[in-house]
C-alpha cells in the first residue's frame, strides 16, 4: 500500500518492487501539486467533525456516566441499554430519515450535522467506559471531601475529575478514532463541504481512469491518525473494544 | 452517600442524566419518523406520500430481492463470525503460552483494528485488482491463470469474507486473550498435577471458563456482520449483479441511490428487528453464562 502510494502513474500498473519512489502523489492528493484535490480540507473537515463529536459526547457523557456509576435510579438501566443499543443498531435505520430531515433543516453537508450523528458513535462508548472508571474510584474519597466542607460540585471537580483524567483522556482518543474511522454517516450525509477523508478516498476509485497511486496515498493518510493515536492508548483498547461489557 | 436524603439529593442523578436523555430522544425521534415511513409510499417520485399500511412489508417479504439479500447477509455473518472465532481463539491460545512474544504480538494485533473498515476494503480492492494487485502474480505462480479479482459472484463473496476475517480476527483474539489472562490458575495446576492431557484440559477447563469471553466476541462480531456496509460497499458495491447485496446494501440502494425512502426503510426495519431479536437472545444467554461462571 505504502509502496503503491510512492509510484508514479506510469509505474502504477507494474508489480515490480524496484522503482524510484516519489512523494508526488501526496502532493497531488494534498492539493500542492497540479490540479490536485483538496485533501487537506477533507482532513480538516474530518478533524472538526470528530473533535466536535468527542466534545459533545464528553459534555453529555461524563454526567451520565457518573450518575450511572454512583446512583441507582429509576430508568438508569434502561437508559444505559438504550445507549448500548445504538452500538448494535444498523446505522441506516436513522440515516434514512435523517437524510430527509437534514435536507429540510439545512443540516445536510454541514459540520453541525456531522457532529450530531458522529456523536451517536462516540457517546455510548464514552458513557460505558467512563462508568466503569468512575465505579472503580473509591467512594470514600468523595465522602472525605464532603466532610471537609466541599460542596458536591467541588468534590466532583477537585477529586473525581482529576483522578479520572487518564481514563477520560483514553476515552477521548478512542472515541476520536471511532469517529474518524466512520464511513457510512459522512458518506450518506455530506457531499463536498463537510466530506471526510474516508469518503473522499473512495472517491478516487471512481471514474474511467482510476488513479490507484492516488487512492493508495489517500488511504495511507486517512489511516495514519488513528494508527498513531492507537499506540498511545493500547492499554485501554481492549476495554474500549468490548465496551466495558466484560466487567459490567 | 452523606446520609441526608434531601429532595435535591434524590433528584441529582436525574438531573445528571438529563442531557443523555435529551440525546436519546434526539435519536429516537428520527428513528420513529423512519418507522413511520414504512407505512407510506414516500419517495422522490411521491413527495406527497399517502398511507399504504403494511403494503411495503408485504411487497418486500414477497420479493426475491429481499430473500436473496437476507440469505447473503446470513451466509456472510455465519462464515465471517465462525472463521474469526476459531482463528481468534486459536491465536489467543498460541500467544498466551510464550509471555514475552505474546505480549509483543498482542500489541501488533491491535493495530489493524484501528484501520477504518472502508480503508481496509479499498486497500484490498487494490491488492485484488488483476491489473495492479499482488494477488494475481501470486496465484499465477500456483498455476491459476483464470484469476479475475472480484468479478465472479463466488469470488466477490469469498473475498468479502476474507477481508472481514483479516480485519476482525484480531478483535476476537484480543478479547479471548484478555479472558485467558483473567482465568484463575489453580484449576489448571490441579489438572496438571492429576496428569490431565492438553486436549482434556482444553475441553473441560479452558473452553468452559473462556466461554463468556468467546460469546461476547461472537455477539459483537455477528451484530457487526449483520449490518456490515463499509467492507462490502468498498470492495464490491454489492456486485457483481446482486452476489454481495446484503440487506444493508439493498436498503442503501433503495433509500439513497433510488430515493425510495419508504422501501429502503422497510428493508432496514426488518433487518433491525432481526438484529434486535438475535442480540436479545444472545445477550440473555451471555448473562446466564456469566452468572454461572461467577458461581463456580
Amino acid at each position: 500500500m505504502v509502496l503503491l502510494s510512492l509510484k508514479t502513474t506510469a509505474e502504477q500498473t507494474s508489480t515490480y518492487l524496484w522503482f524510484t519512489p516519489t512523494l508526488e502523489n501526496y502532493g497531488t492528493v494534498l492539493g500542492f501539486v497540479g490540479s490536485g484535490s483538496s485533501y487537506l480540507r477533507f482532513m480538516l473537515a474530518t478533524l472538526i467533525s470528530s473533535v466536535g463529536a468527542v466534545l459533545v459526547s464528553l459534555f453529555i457523557g461524563i454526567p451520565m456516566a457518573y450518575a450511572a456509576a454512583r446512583y441507582r435510579f429509576r430508568g438508569s438501566d434502561n437508559l444505559m441499554f438504550t445507549l448500548l443499543s445504538f452500538r448494535f443498531a444498523p446505522e441506516l435505520v436513522v440515516i434514512i430519515p435523517l437524510s430527509v430531515l437534514y435536507q429540510q433543516l439545512g443540516l445536510y453537508d454541514t459540520y453541525v450535522g456531522m457532529i450530531w450523528v458522529l456523536q451517536l458513535v462516540t457517546m455510548p462508548l464514552v458513557v460505558w467506559i467512563l462508568r466503569s472508571f468512575f465505579a472503580e474510584l473509591p467512594v470514600e474519597l468523595e465522602q472525605a471531601a464532603l466532610l471537609d466542607g466541599y460542596s458536591r460540585k467541588q468534590a466532583f471537580a477537585k477529586i473525581v475529575l482529576p483522578l479520572a483524567r487518564p481514563g477520560i483522556a483514553a476515552v477521548c482518543l478512542l472515541a476520536f478514532i471511532f469517529a474518524w474511522n466512520n464511513f457510512i454517516f459522512p458518506f450518506t450525509l455530506t457531499s463536498s463541504n463537510a466530506q471526510t477523508v474516508t469518503v473522499s478516498t473512495l472517491g478516487f476509485l471512481g471514474g474511467n481512469h482510476p488513479r490507484f497511486n492516488l487512492v493508495a496515498a489517500g488511504a495511507v493518510m486517512a489511516a495514519l491518525p488513528p494508527l498513531t493515536l492507537a499506540l498511545f492508548i493500547q492499554r485501554y483498547l481492549v476495554r474500549g473494544l468490548s465496551f466495558g461489557a466484560v466487567k459490567g | 452517600m452523606g446520609g441526608q436524603a434531601t429532595r435535591r439529593g434524590r433528584l441529582r442523578p436525574y438531573v445528571l442524566a438529563v442531557p443523555a436523555v435529551v440525546v436519546c430522544a434526539g435519536i429516537l425521534y428520527p428513528f420513529f419518523v423512519g418507522v413511520g415511513y414504512t407505512l407510506f409510499n414516500f419517495s422522490d417520485v411521491n413527495p406527497q406520500p399517502s398511507f399504504v399500511g403494511l403494503q411495503n412489508f408485504a411487497d418486500i417479504l414477497g420479493s426475491g430481492t429481499f430473500w436473496h439479500s437476507a440469505w447473503v447477509t446470513s451466509l456472510y455473518t455465519i462464515m465471517a463470525t465462525g472463521i474469526e472465532t476459531v482463528l481468534g481463539v486459536g491465536i489467543a491460545l498460541l500467544l498466551y503460552r510464550s509471555t514475552l512474544v505474546g505480549r509483543l504480538l498482542e500489541r501488533v494485533l491491535i493495530v489493524p483494528l484501528m484501520v477504518a473498515p472502508i480503508i481496509a476494503a479499498i486497500m484490498w480492492k487494490l491488492f485484488l485488482l488483476p491489473e495492479i494487485g499482488w494477488v494475481r502474480p501470486i496465484v499465477a505462480t500456483f498455476g491459476w491463470q483464470g484469476y479475475s479479482g472480484t468479478d465472479s459472484p463466488f469470488w466477490a463473496f469469498t473475498w468479502s469474507v476474507v477481508v472481514d476475517v483479516w480485519l476482525y480476527t484480531p478483535f476476537v483474539a484480543v478479547i479471548a486473550l484478555a479472558g485467558l489472562r483473567s482465568l484463575p490458575g489453580s484449576p489448571f495446576e490441579a489438572a496438571a498435577v492429576d496428569g490431565a492431557g492438553w486436549w482434556f484440559t482444553f475441553r473441560r477447563l479452558t473452553l468452559p471458563m473462556l466461554w463468556p469471553y468467546i460469546l461476547l466476541a461472537v455477539i459483537f462480531r455477528s451484530m457487526d456482520c449483520l449490518k456490515m456496509f463499509d467492507i462490502i460497499y468498498g470492495l464490491t458495491t454489492g456486485g457483481p449483479g446482486d452476489a454481495t447485496t446484503t440487506v444493508q446494501i439493498s436498503a442503501y440502494l433503495e433509500a439513497i441511490t433510488y430515493a425510495r425512502y419508504s422501501r429502503g426503510m422497510t428493508f432496514m426495519i426488518v433487518l433491525w428487528a432481526a438484529v434486535f431479536a438475535i442480540s436479545f437472545v444472545l445477550v440473555r444467554y451471555l448473562s446466564k453464562v456469566q452468572r454461572r461462571a461467577a458461581e463456580v
